[in-house]
């Protein structure tokens, strides 16, 4: 709900440009009274995602460095398939 | 002479040297089969591949499903740590490698620990892996 006024009041500042002042000057108002709720709750409330959170694991590793390491890898698993 | 000698003899301690290592090459352990408390642990989906290259227990834990967790990778980690050195990696880089690898190699069945944290029972199509994985 939030995220659609803000995108709302942006596209309105922005597209009436190019029709006059009186067009923006009234949409300036507009966006004024827009603010006025904001405003008075002093604070902008953040929903949580609804999508799980993935864990990136380790997101300094590169995936070159993993393809260089990937044969070694694998041979390593098959010569020790006792612990694998 | 007396060198010839040293050859000849050095040559035969090569040789029986040789035949030690091809005799004993039988019983290494690069053809050691599983321990059998592991082997079920995994085929009942007790333990499972993590995406770190380590195992890790699945669903509640016990004692003994701990102990083989426990010395499956601290076992692992030794070899990861010897490979990495010897591939200019950092164990980290490597254990991640290999647990893409790992992971890949499960069998339909077994778990495997997807991107997302969760555990997967793999089926015949392809894991959910990193996708770095290569």
């Amino acid at each position: 709900m939030k995220r659609g006024e803000l995108t709302d009041r942006a596209s309105a500042a922005t597209f009436p440009a190019k029709q006059g002042d009186s067009v923006l000057s009234g949409t300036k108002r507009m966006a004024a009274a827009g603010m006025i709720p904001f405003a008075l709750a002093g604070c902008i409330t953040v929903n949580a995602p609804e999508k799980p959170i993935v864990i990136e694991l380790n997101v300094n590793i590169r995936q070159e460095v993993i393809y260089r390491l990937a044969e070694d890898a694998g041979n390593t698993i098959e010569d020790n398939a006792d612990i694998f | 002479m007396g060198s010839m000698m040293n050859q000849r003899f050095s040559r035969a301690m090569l040789t029986g040297a040789a035949i030690a290592t091809a005799l004993g090459g039988i019983a290494t352990p690069a053809f050691a089969q599983r321990d059998p408390a592991y082997a079920s642990a995994r085929a009942a989906g007790q333990v499972g591949e993590k995406m770190d290259g380590y195992l890790g227990v699945v669903g509640s834990e016990t004692a003994e499903l701990r102990r083989i967790v426990n010395d499956i990778n601290i076992k692992r980690r030794a070899v990861y740590s010897q490979r990495a050195q010897a591939t200019n990696a950092t164990l980290e880089e490597y254990a991640l490698t290999a647990g893409c690898q790992a992971i890949l190699a499960t069998a339909p069945g077994e778990k495997y620990q997807a991107p997302d944290g969760t555990w997967q029972t793999r089926t015949s199509a392809p894991p959910i892996r990193d996708p770095r994985c290569p």
